[in-house]
């Protein structure tokens, strides 16, 4: 038995502790936020916070994630209320399928808590998801708005 | 036009809003409040407006609501979108039309549709209204979801009368307001689906999930064409979770309790295919097919306008070039998937589709059903860019949970499956000869295109006159004042299927003319902007968008060393466009784009910032597919397999994009893929102006170009 903590709630899971933590979250606890993209680590679509670092859970062992905190997009915001990248997403009508936007809001999320005033290089540096739809500049747009609204 | 018929009381469509949940068919249930096919109105003042095509990211779903809520003159805040069913669609004899989101077309192929079952829905409501009150329709009027008679005061609601209102006639004909008038359509409205994306709620064709449900892994046969000839199932039963191997004729499929126990039993399972000749086939067999085809003396003929060998001796100048574009995966970031159930003659799916028709359709042959006995469950789609408009997957899901008899499945493909067995936007050759009179003007204008045909192979359509207009787009209606122009066509199909890749021809044939015009510019010594506006016919929308994105872009305007511009322009699907390009090439070959300035005139404006979006996201698809973009051949497979050698852009990557919306009224052109097609002549002519190389094959990154 694996236990880990996923947005606040305590689960127990019999699985293989080389599992990608991935295919826990969506085919052993139903959390469907984190999406499988490229299944190597290259895409981001899985992004999810461990212990409040940004993780890719497609290439992430169930193991490494053992008696650690596991936030996804489902669990980001708090009390009803939108993350203030989340409304930031909102604001600028960022996602177009949508599809990777969970593991870039989970990116930019990471990115202002380590760098609550990122600069375009900083952004540029932390914001490696692909998206194929092409949101990118309303990505960027977003994150300098979310950033300024916390100030 | 709404008819009588389509208003026929039916159950309500299935599906929650916009595919947030899973219920399964929720069928049976008659709605007294369903105005007509499109619209459905609650007595707490909810209007339920229904959506045919395919929401995958282009915005359409809520544009197509705006343009029934604005002849509905209700309030937008009481609106909800639910997808209109295809179980029911057959039953009504296809009352909501082409439910395919394919060719830019879902607006354009609808807006009829949608905006008279909008007016007609608003008569009725009026009507009922008067009815009660003993009045004159006439004197009565409605906006915002309520209905006033201004000579006696009164009011009421939509909700309250929608009950009688889908019991009266459809009126038999509407009036349609002029676009100038629109309060709800053309404008920013939020695309409905957003808070459910940015929460994590919105649910993709993966995220089915049944009770009970299994999950399936499979592997085609790395050469195209090929079939299994035997798998050795037992070198994997006893592994954990594992339910059934099922080879299959042409894919084998792992079933497993859990998605990647089925995928890491499947790279486990040895597999014989049986292969049948394409396992020589290579990149470089295929292009030497399609040079053949440039080569052979003889091709269809898809335009032809004056005398071509009448003009080309009386040539000042005679300009030839060829031009090549490589193979393209779609590489929709969700990969192929789809969930359904096969039990006792039914069959339901759930999965990821931009024509719900073919789902449906492919559903229903991979179960051996009629069609009344299947039931599509739409979601939204992770990307699409044509890939989902063929069912592969979906005949593989449905042949999957047939064998599993009664056991929901989800089948998933893996990114290496999906890069590999794609129908790939075609290779395609271009040649072009050109001859200038005294003046450098082209006198006579030759091409021909060497390249697979879609309509032929993927449609089975036979091609009129051997031409295949998809290949041949962009050049059989070229929009230049040339008196004497021929062009043709050379079909070289190969065993790499083809199929419609975001803009199709579009996406690599105005790569190949308007590099061509620069080259004909140049051998004429004039500027590129300055020729181009020589030739467009004065009154085209091709000259106005151009001019207009060139004036954007301050074309001949003074710029900082070393930066350079380049300019395109072009039709493609009912809109005009236009691209400027601006930047610098490093010695280091480092193309560092300072802006690109595109311009689209589509007529019509439904929503204007989804349009702006489109356009952004135009230019990252054609940026990530002019740099890096080729799907190669060796030993009759594909080479790429995943994102590490299929390599898209990223964040750090994007350029400047600034959209110039110049609409001109008029007319209803495409949005969600005509500004990919000015793209890459643009940056192409203006990698020429800085470093004077002519790039005439693509992707750049073989002529050792990167972006800075």
């Amino acid at each position: 038995m694996i236990r880990l903590t996923v947005n606040g709630k305590l689960h127990e899971v019999d699985v293989e502790p080389e599992m990608p933590l991935l295919w826990v979250l969506r085919d052993e606890l139903d959390i469907k936020g984190p999406k499988f993209g490229c299944g190597v680590g290259q895409c981001g679509a899985c992004m999810v916070h461990v212990n409040g670092e940004p993780a890719l859970s497609c290439a992430l062992p169930v193991s490494a994630a053992a008696g650690k905190r596991v936030v996804t997009i489902e669990g980001l915001a708090q009390g009803g209320r939108l993350h203030p990248v989340q409304q930031a997403w909102i604001d600028h009508q960022v996602p177009q399928c949508g599809y990777c936007q969970g593991g870039q809001i989970m990116a930019a999320v990471a990115l202002l808590r380590s760098k609550p005033d990122p600069s375009d290089k900083d952004i540029d540096e932390a914001m490696a998801n692909i998206c194929r739809c092409g949101t990118y500049a309303r990505i960027r747009a977003a994150i300098h708005a979310a950033a300024k609204k916390r100030r | 036009m709404t008819t009588r018929r389509d208003f026929l009381k039916i159950s309500a469509a299935a599906g929650g809003g916009i595919a947030v949940g899973f219920p399964i068919a929720g069928m049976g249930q008659a709605s007294p409040r369903e105005i007509n096919a499109w619209i459905v109105i609650r007595p707490n003042e909810r209007v339920i407006i229904r959506y045919a095509c395919s929401e995958m990211g282009q915005g359409s779903m809520t544009s197509a609501a705006q343009l029934v809520a604005e002849e509905l003159d209700c309030d937008w805040s009481r609106v909800r979108i639910e997808y209109a069913d295809t179980n029911e669609h057959i039953r009504r004899k296809r009352a909501w039309g082409n439910m395919a989101s394919t060719g830019s077309r879902t607006i354009r192929q609808s807006e009829q549709r949608l905006r008279s079952a909008g007016a007609a829905a608003r008569a009725m409501l009026v009507a009922a209204a008067a009815q009660a009150w003993g009045v004159p329709a006439a004197e009565c009027d409605a906006a915002g979801g309520a209905i006033r008679h201004a000579p006696s005061g009164r009011e009421t609601t939509y909700g309250s009368v929608a009950a009688a209102a889908a019991k009266l006639e459809a009126p038999g004909e509407v009036r349609l307001k002029d676009p100038r008038e629109w309060k709800i359509a053309g404008k920013p409205i939020r695309r409905v689906e957003i808070p459910a994306i940015v929460t994590g709620r919105i649910r993709y064709g993966i995220d089915a999930r049944l009770a009970g449900m299994v999950y399936a892994a499979l592997a085609q046969c790395p050469v195209f064409g090929g079939t299994v000839q035997s798998v050795d199932a037992a070198k994997i039963q006893s592994r954990r979770g594992i339910i059934k191997v099922l080879p299959m004729s042409d894919f084998v499929a792992v079933v497993a309790d859990n998605w990647w126990r089925a995928k890491e039993a499947l790279r486990e399972l040895p597999i014989a295919w049986s292969t049948s000749g394409n396992e020589s086939a290579s990149s470089e067999s295929i292009v030497e097919s399609l040079r053949g085809g440039l080569d052979e003396a003889k091709a269809a003929v898809a335009k032809q306008e004056g005398d071509i060998e009448a003009a080309m001796p009386g040539a000042q100048k005679l300009i030839a070039a060829e031009y090549f574009t490589p193979y393209l995966a779609h590489a929709t970031l969700e990969p192929q998937t789809c969930t359904a159930v096969v039990k006792n003659g039914r069959v339901d799916v759930w999965t990821s589709t931009q024509n719900a028709e073919a789902t449906h359709a492919a559903a229903a042959a991979a179960a051996g059903v009629p069609l009344e006995n299947v039931y599509v469950h739409r979601t939204q789609a992770g990307g699409a860019f044509g890939r989902r408009s063929v069912q592969d997957y979906t005949r593989q899901g449905v042949a999957i949970a047939k064998a599993m008899q009664g056991t929901p499945v989800k089948t998933l493909w893996t990114r290496e499956e999906d890069i590999q067995h794609d129908y790939y936007r075609p290779a395609s050759m271009v040649r072009m000869k050109a001859a200038l009179d005294a003046s450098g003007m082209p006198l006579a204008w030759h091409t021909r295109v060497a390249a697979p045909s879609i309509t032929a192979t993927l449609l089975k359509y036979p091609l009129n006159g051997g031409a295949d207009a998809q290949a041949v787009a962009a050049f059989a209606d070229q929009p230049y004042a040339i008196p004497n122009v021929r062009v043709e066509y050379a079909q070289r199909d190969s065993h790499v299927p083809v199929g419609f890749w975001r803009a199709v021809g579009h996406s690599q044939n105005p790569y190949a003319r308007e590099c061509f015009v620069d080259e004909l510019a140049e051998a004429a010594g004039k500027d590129p902007y300055e020729y181009r506006r020589g030739l467009l016919p004065f009154s085209s929308k091709e000259l106005r968008i151009f001019e207009a994105t060139a004036k954007a872009a301050a074309w001949g305007s003074p710029l900082p060393p070393r930066v350079h511009r380049g300019i395109a322009v072009t039709e493609a699907f009912g809109s005009y466009t236009a691209a400027v390009a601006e930047l610098s090439v490093s010695d280091k070959n480092l193309v560092d784009i300072k802006r690109l300035v595109i311009g689209i005139d589509c007529g019509y404006v439904v929503n204007p910032d989804n349009i702006v979006a489109q356009v952004q996201g135009n230019a990252v698809f054609m940026l990530t597919a002019m740099f890096w973009g080729e799907i190669t051949i060796k030993d009759g497979r594909v080479t790429q397999s995943n994102f590490h050698d299929y390599r898209m852009m990223r964040l750090r990557e994007m350029p400047n994009v600034e959209v110039v919306l110049a609409p001109s009224g008029g007319f209803w052109g495409g949005v969600g893929e005509p500004g990919l097609a000015a793209i890459a002549p643009a940056v192409v002519n203006a990698i020429f102006a800085a470093t004077g190389k002519r790039i005439r094959t693509l992707p750049l990154k073989n002529h050792g170009f990167e972006i800075a």
